[in-house]
């Protein structure tokens, strides 16, 4: 517990937030996680989010989806970070491969998933009003399944933003530095504080996440949702009458 | 091909620390996420509190929650334990959600069918809540199983031994092979745990109720997925 004391301590040191000879300053750190985590994120996003609406749209490719996305989570993020390093060089690329990597599985699930839970009826409802195929998608699909587009947005943020931490071990930066520099000095202190700074960051991170998560997405969706579970005969647990249960059902 | 053979027996004593690193965190998660996970089906107030307490704790990085285990337990740093106790906290934290949606997606009518033939609670429960839970909590176990099996090596970052060392080691001498034959073993063991997983659903499920598409489906793209 002490150690914790001396973590904190070490974050609140006003020295180690002046960028100096031989020490980058935390917000620099901050600042290396969250351009990592950017630059993997939008390509994620770019990749993701048009094969999934696809995807969604169709119905086809999706056992092939799931069959990679299952099998990218077997790989160790180590190990595929060591070869990429070895084989292209340090710098961006390797990580940024690595974080799209695991940033498309969640994002992908959940935009087909989201098109996907759109009750089928009310999309042959659009057909029938004579809306094209793009004002479907756009007016009808994307909106009502939004809940679990944003849901596997979220996922996939926390993983790149979990997984950047790694790079600190391949000397990439970030806020991992501390943790694992820390680590390889026996400066514990250092190391915690390190410990803590991730932690906190992911953590303000999924905090800031869910409230817009909540702002965001479209309020006719949550009522319907029950609804449409009942309409469609799925099974509806007997909890989940409460509207705080559809909601962290994402 | 050369290098594996010659340094076979290392090699294996990694993969058996690796397999051993791993199963303990799934075996121990899944027992533990069955109370759990039965308690967030029967009421709102538990449901939102492991579900919460469960996403939090599956939000914090594998590397910064193995360093804080010593720490709050007061371990030594290079003590396995870490380790298993930090993969039994993800696996928890991701098992319960498949459970609670288990436990939940077992039909009312059945349950009260159930206890008007005069089944106890407990009898109803391992004979007919249990085994009508098992796919979707198969479901949800074959997840933790790849993501803990991915995760142990991480581990060797602090020095827990495991495939995780092929990957650290091959880094620093710049020697690919070392670090491919980490990757591969890691993604057999993962594979031949999720075979075994599966063999066993089949043997404990033999009536092999086919869920829904649509209910694994849902259960697959809302369980967590494995934190780096």
């Amino acid at each position: 517990m002490n150690l914790i004391l001396q973590g904190l301590a070490w974050i609140f040191t006003p020295s180690h937030w002046v960028t100096s000879v031989g020490n980058v300053s935390i917000s620099t750190r901050i600042g290396e996680h969250f351009y990592y985590t950017g630059v993997s994120l939008l390509v994620t996003v770019l990749i993701a989010v048009p094969i999934g609406l696809a995807i969604g749209h169709t119905g086809k490719g999706r056992g092939i989806a799931i069959v990679l996305s299952n099998a990218s989570r077997a790989l160790p993020t180590l190990g595929l970070l060591a070869v990429l390093i070895l084989g292209v060089g340090i710098g961006l690329l390797p990580v940024a491969i690595v974080l799209v990597i695991l940033g498309i599985p969640p994002l992908l699930a959940g935009v087909y998933s989201g098109l996907e839970s759109v009750d089928r009826q009310t999309i042959d409802a659009a057909r029938a009003m004579g809306m094209t195929e793009l004002q479907i998608l756009v007016k009808v699909e994307i909106p009502l399944g939004f809940e679990l587009i944003f849901g596997g947005f979220r996922a996939a943020t926390l993983q790149i933003i979990a997984t950047v931490t790694l790079a600190a071990y391949y000397s990439l930066g970030g806020l991992g530095h501390y943790l694992v520099f820390g680590l390889a000095q026996n400066d514990y202190p250092q190391m915690v504080a390190g410990a803590i700074l991730v932690i906190v960051l992911a953590l303000a991170v999924d905090g800031i996440l869910a409230v817009i998560q909540r702002f965001v997405v479209p309020g006719v969706s949550r009522g319907t949702t029950r609804q449409r579970r009942t309409a469609r005969g799925g099974a509806i647990p007997p909890v989940a009458q409460s509207r705080t249960l559809i909601k962290e059902g994402q | 091909m050369n290098w594996v053979w010659t340094n076979f027996d290392m090699i294996w004593g990694l993969t058996l620390s690796q397999i051993w690193l791993s199963v303990i965190p799934i075996v121990v998660g899944f027992l533990l996420s069955i109370p759990l996970g039965y308690a967030a089906s029967r009421s709102k107030a538990a449901r939102s509190i492991l579900l919460s307490a469960g996403g939090i704790l599956y939000t914090i990085p594998s590397l910064a929650l193995f360093v804080s285990i010593p720490v709050v337990i007061g371990t030594s740093l290079l003590d396995p334990t870490n380790v298993v106790i930090a993969l039994t906290i993800y696996s928890v934290a991701i098992m319960v959600r498949s459970s609670a949606d288990a436990f939940a997606s077992v039909p009312e009518p059945v349950q009260d069918s159930a206890t008007a033939v005069g089944f106890s609670g407990w009898q109803r429960f391992f004979a007919v809540e249990l085994p009508l839970a098992g796919p979707v909590l198969l479901a949800g176990i074959r997840v933790v199983s790849v993501s803990t099996v991915s995760l142990v090596s991480v581990g060797s970052v602090i020095g827990v031994s495991s495939l995780g060392f092929l990957f650290t080691d091959g880094f620093q001498r710049n020697f690919f092979t070392e670090v491919w034959t980490g990757i591969i073993g890691t993604v057999i063991i993962a594979a031949v745990f999720d075979l075994l997983l599966v063999l066993i659903g089949r043997l404990a499920m033999p009536w092999n109720r086919r869920v829904s598409d649509r209910k694994l489906r849902r259960v697959a793209s809302r369980s967590a997925v494995p934190v780096s």
